[in-house]
């Protein structure tokens, strides 16, 4: 009974204490932007390995997933003769919803996943130590490079994810359903405003890039320096980045569009 | 060196990549690119009802959008909305006793205004008023009179 109650206690702790070393790091990272943007060859370089090989994977999910929506949403639309504003539900459900979560998700998987194992690898071969040791902050070098570079990629990302499924969903729906063309960009321009729905998702995207890179650098930089605590440490970015970007979906979702 | 230049080539094409997509969306997707930047004069009429209409709606003339509701007040003398709306300024001779009414799109749409043009040499400017509305359909209205009409009617 006792037992019990320590472990929920020490579990307890164990979460602020996480919390605390994250938030320490964050304002670490944050502090030495300044140092970054001063030195845009190492962002170059991260931009390139968070970025631009995250392309393939997203171009790709993004065309299928809008050809899918196409799909189904003709499905039922055609039932009420209003296969006219399939655009507008496809267009909607991606600038809003599927886009910058998606794409999040892909990118927690993607790139999250690789630059906790890099941090994590470089932490348990002594690389960070051995930069400490020539009085290089391994914060300044490492990290904040890689924490840029991830937030510059995502609403990017989240924005090629989009147009590409309008575009999938194009092909699908006027091509080969027979919806009528003018009516499919026609409705969805009258019916998406870019304020409120374009604006609104990118916010997402940048939250969403902001909470992925944040969870991935940390979970590098403080895993245990052993090959399981790598492999630990890459789940958990995967698992958390995640968890954290469907909640906080669902609370952006609750604030933007009431 | 060399492979310094092509990262540095990828990372741009990504760039710029990334902002064409956005690009694309604000002026395909979006109503950025439909949306009507220049001069508009300010009109207000007062409805009775005006239905679920909101701010944005379009203002119509023979079926074509000639400005934007822009906000919606209450009149709390009359008991009555009081809609402003925007009329892009290059449709500037609409006559002074236009009729406003408030349509509906399809059967179960969005709800916009309607004008249909008077006969008045005295034409709408800015800060002007329409007199002559007519409120939205309400559809439970509708259906109580037509229930109160065959009540009626089973009676004679």
């Amino acid at each position: 009974m006792t037992e019990a109650i320590a472990r929920l206690g020490r579990f307890g702790i164990d979460s602020v204490r996480h919390l605390g070393r994250a938030s320490l790091l964050l304002v670490q990272v944050l502090a030495s932007m300044g140092e970054v943007l001063r030195r845009p060859r190492l962002l170059l370089e991260q931009l390139f390995s968070v970025g631009v090989l995250t392309v393939l994977i997203i171009a790709v999910s993004g065309l299928f997933v809008g050809m899918v929506l196409s799909l189904q949403g003709y499905y039922i639309l055609s039932q009420f003769a209003a296969e006219a504003t399939l655009g507008v539900m496809v267009a909607a459900s991606l600038v809003r919803e599927l886009g910058p979560v998606v794409t999040a998700l892909l990118f927690a998987g993607r790139a999250g996943s690789a630059l906790t194992a890099e941090i994590g690898l470089m932490k348990a071969t002594e690389q960070l130590s051995g930069l400490e040791m020539m009085a290089v902050n391994p914060v300044r070098r490492v990290l904040t490079p890689r924490f840029l570079a991830g937030f510059i990629s995502m609403p990017l990302l989240a924005a090629l994810f989009s147009a590409l499924g309008v575009l999938g969903g194009w092909f699908v729906g006027v091509g080969l359903l027979g919806v009528d063309d003018g009516a499919w960009w026609g409705q969805m321009q009258a019916r998406i405003d870019w304020n409120e729905d374009l604006m609104n998702g990118v916010i997402k995207s940048l939250v969403f890039g902001f909470t992925c890179v944040w969870i991935a650098i940390f979970q590098g930089y403080n895993s245990v320096p052993t090959s399981a605590g790598v492999s630990g440490a890459t789940t958990r970015t995967v698992v958390h980045s995640s968890l954290a970007v469907l909640a906080l979906d669902f609370a952006l979702t609750a604030l933007m569009f009431d | 060196m060399k492979h310094v230049k092509q990262t540095e080539i990828l990372v741009g094409v990504f760039m710029a990549i990334g902002l064409l997509a956005l690009f694309f969306l604000a002026m395909k997707v979006s109503n950025l690119g439909t949306i009507n930047t220049g001069e508009s004069y300010r009109v207000t009429a007062r409805f009775d009802n005006i239905g679920s209409l909101k701010a944005k709606a379009p203002v119509t003339m023979a079926g074509v959008e000639i400005g934007r509701v822009v906000g919606i007040g209450f009149d709390k003398e009359r008991f009555q909305a009081v809609v402003d709306m925007d009329v892009y300024a290059n449709y500037d001779q609409i006559p002074e006793d236009t009729y406003a009414k408030i349509l509906t799109a399809g059967l179960l749409g969005e709800q916009y205004i309607g004008l249909d043009p008077g006969g008045s040499d005295v034409v709408l400017k800015d800060g002007s008023e329409i007199e002559i509305t007519q409120s939205a359909l309400v559809l439970e209205e509708i259906i109580g009179q037509f229930i109160f009409s065959k009540a009626q009617g089973g009676e004679k």
